[in-house]
């Protein structure tokens, strides 16, 4: 065996983990003050958003290549990535499982389905067909509406059961999807001859377009699968932790089937069904991952670190005390699954983009355990733990092992199989609360408040 | 301390229970419980052992939804209402077996209750602009001030899960009233603590009856505190109401002595 790989891929681990401690530890920078003539100004904003910049231009440097060589290979690039959809879906799978408390197996379906969305307006777009793009756009955000409208409006409605709201939203989401279908029939027409052909690329082909219906391809993908988790969360999470998990289960293998026979029973043949989705474009590079990855990041430690955040953790610990502290429960677990699952359809839509070939056994639910591993692997309820047990869990699995076992024999990589469950295994004897339990670092900490001094005013006097 | 003079009951009651029944299958739990509060009393329950007490607290803030009834809080029916709405309504209440947040510190579990007022939404919170950071610190603020006032300050960041018992019941307390209630049911505040910390509870209930215009109702075991505090007591055994009144009436009520002191009489204070 050659050690000098075995150093290099440990070498490379523990540098992603210096560098997101160094990347939340700028981001966590506060009170940073300079003095401009008399005035004071807080910098601390300008400082984190550079020292976010400097991280992007990091890992940008590393990957470009200088000659023949560059410090992160071609291999390490598609881990990086990799690993950088793998964070967007175990935050979500941790906001769902490790702060509400809500036991999910359907992260990957999710995923799935973000990855399909997506990669079909792209694959569509570059072949010179608007419609995938104008019916998942305009459906997605009409859905939204008529979600919201519906939602205004059983407001007023008290105790209605459950599966007749449901059947309401699943009526006006159908709706939706219906007009969308049409209206992508009458605008699509006039957008396509701009799009030209796979081999004579128009006007809105060229890179630049090209690059803004990625990002809306991901930002729709993402959209549609929080929908999509709103309908089947709204009746199944009235149902109790255990049987939630069953049923996310289920949604997982439904969701494997359709993907499977996408070509037969569902009218995309340009999936292919279970022979896998070929010429999606690669358009993620660093950039784009990095930039859904962090937006991922802020927003979801932003909502854990509020109110909403708080009562979401609530739900997890108490039920019962949390409903009597006027926490709307229901709405909390439907509102963390919808988010989970939006992150979810977002890495999705990355992954595919980066590797540019889906089939159906990526998003199996087998497969499906892996975001699962991870968080408990890296603690949870923390952010930090999920974000280096990703890249580590990538970096390792599918880096480090495979590179060293390849050497062995053609063979010796499904060894990998056997290792990590013993990993997993050990840790959990070592360390049940997760390699970080609840540690958080830097940006992603949250903010302690100081004890106040005692306004000393109506005390109670001691008896 | 202000001393505690017998409110003067008005012209409207602030809860009118009327006609409560829960059967639990076969198991009548509490039948036909009527119960009439009015603003700024301090009124106790107390009962032996599954007398049907808390049964009653949980039908109350909407956690059973009862057989047959009324509810009215401020004239308005909670019976099927959820209890985040009931809370919302103006009943904050602690358990008796304490559910606090586990693994949330002092500070989050008193926050966790200003999430119905905290005054900003998701979006707020997402782009993180200066309402949430400005709303954020009255919450933190308001949350030290009920802190202070149960004596919990230097807990503050603590994880609730530590404290002694004590401490627990009173965050518990704490965090009841961060609901902003009008009325406090406290489900056995006592259970648990020493003489010492009984007393210092009785002149804390008092002193957030007085200074935060609420209404209290309790449950309770320890005689001590019934006694003590309470204007009014309403005796329950069996699901049934046995005997109201103020203490001094209630402690010469043969019917209670038979189906309360009676029993362990030792124990009682």
């Amino acid at each position: 065996m050659d050690i000098t790989t075995l150093l290099i891929s440990f070498v490379k681990i523990v540098a992603v983990v210096a560098y997101f401690y160094g990347l939340f530890w700028v981001m966590g920078i506060k009170g940073k003050k300079i003095q401009l003539g008399k005035k004071e100004f807080d910098i601390s904003i300008l400082v984190n958003i550079f020292g976010v910049f400097i991280g992007f231009l990091l890992i940008q440097l590393a990957l470009t290549p200088f000659g023949s060589f560059s410090i992160l290979t071609n291999f390490d690039r598609g881990l990086l990535f990799q690993a950088c959809s793998m964070v967007m879906v175990a935050l979500g799978l941790n906001l769902i499982y490790g702060f509400n408390g809500q036991f999910s197996l359907g992260q990957y379906g999710f995923y799935g389905i973000g990855a399909y969305t997506a990669a079909d307006i792209t694959y569509r777009w570059v072949n010179g067909d608007s419609r995938g793009l104008i019916v998942v756009g305009i459906g997605t955000i009409l859905g939204a509406v008529v979600i919201m409208l519906i939602r205004k409006f059983l407001t007023n409605l008290r105790r209605m059961p459950v599966l007749s709201s449901f059947t309401l939203y699943l009526i006006g989401s159908v709706l939706a999807g219906v007009v969308a279908v049409f209206a992508g029939k009458l605008i699509a027409p006039a957008i396509n001859p701009f799009l030209g052909s796979a081999l004579q690329p128009g006007l809105l082909n060229q890179q630049v377009p090209m690059y803004f219906v990625f990002f809306l391809a991901v930002i729709f993908a993402g959209i549609f699968a929080a929908e999509v988790s709103f309908l089947f969360g709204l009746p199944v999470l009235s149902l109790g932790s255990d049987y939630f998990g069953i049923a996310t289960l289920g949604f997982t293998i439904v969701v494997y089937t359709l993907m499977v026979n996408s070509d037969t029973i569902l009218p995309f043949p340009e999936m292919k069904g279970g022979r896998g989705m070929i010429g999606i474009p690669k358009l993620t590079t660093w950039f784009w991952a990095f930039l859904f990855m962090m937006l991922v990041i802020i927003t979801m430690r932003n909502i854990i670190r509020s109110s909403t955040g708080r009562s979401i953790m609530s739900v997890r610990e108490d039920e019962i005390a949390a409903r009597s502290m006027g926490i709307d429960v229901a709405e909390t677990k439907l509102m963390s699954f919808v988010i989970g699952s939006l992150f979810a359809g977002i890495g999705g839509g990355v992954y595919a983009h980066y590797i540019g070939f889906l089939s159906p056994g990526a998003f199996d639910f087998l497969v499906g355990f892996n975001p699962l591993i991870i968080i408990v692997f890296g603690g949870l309820g923390s952010m930090t733990g999920t974000i280096t047990a990703s890249f580590g869990w990538i970096f390792f699995l599918e880096g480090t092992l495979r590179e060293i076992l390849g050497k062995i024999s053609t063979e010796a990589p499904s060894w990998r199989y056997v290792l990590y469950p013993l990993t997993l295994l050990l840790l959990m004897l070592v360390r049940p609360q997760g390699l970080l339990g609840s540690v958080e670092w830097g940006y992603l900490k949250s903010k302690v408040i100081p004890l106040r001094k005692s306004k000393n005013t109506d005390e109670v006097k001691s008896a | 301390m202000k001393t505690s003079t017998p409110t003067t009951p008005q012209s409207n009651p602030l809860l009118e229970v009327e006609g409560l029944t829960k059967y639990f299958g076969g198991l009548r739990a509490v039948n036909d419980f009527n119960m009439t509060i009015y603003p700024g009393e301090l009124v106790g329950l107390i009962g032996p052992n599954g007398a049907g007490k808390t049964t009653v607290f949980n039908q109350i803030t909407g956690i059973y939804l009862p057989t047959k009834g009324s509810v009215k809080f401020n004239g308005v029916n909670l019976v099927g209402f959820e209890p985040h709405e009931i809370t919302r309504a103006g009943i904050g209440r602690t358990f008796q077996n304490i559910r606090l947040f586990n693994n949330l510190s002092v500070l989050d579990n008193v926050r966790i209750a200003f999430h119905a007022t905290s005054g900003y939404n998701l979006f707020d919170t997402i782009v993180s602009n200066n309402k949430f950071s400005q709303k954020e610190n009255e919450i933190v603020e308001k949350s030290q001030d009920l802190l202070e006032v149960m004596k919990l300050s230097r807990f503050q960041n603590e994880i609730v899960k530590n404290l002694p018992y004590g401490e627990q019941r009173r965050v518990e307390i704490a965090r009841a009233m961060a609901c902003q209630p009008q009325l406090l049911l406290l489900d056995e505040p006592a259970a648990g603590m020493n003489p010492r910390e009984i007393l210092q509870l009785m002149d804390m209930i008092h002193f957030i009856r007085d200074n935060f215009n609420l209404t209290i109702l309790l449950i309770e075991h320890q005689m001590r505190v019934v006694m003590g505090i309470c204007e009014r007591i309403t005796v329950m055994d069996f699901g049934e109401v046995i005997a109201r009144g103020n203490p001094k009436e209630i402690q010469g009520n043969p019917k209670v002595v038979e189906a309360y002191l009676g029993k362990g009489a030792a124990n009682v204070a």
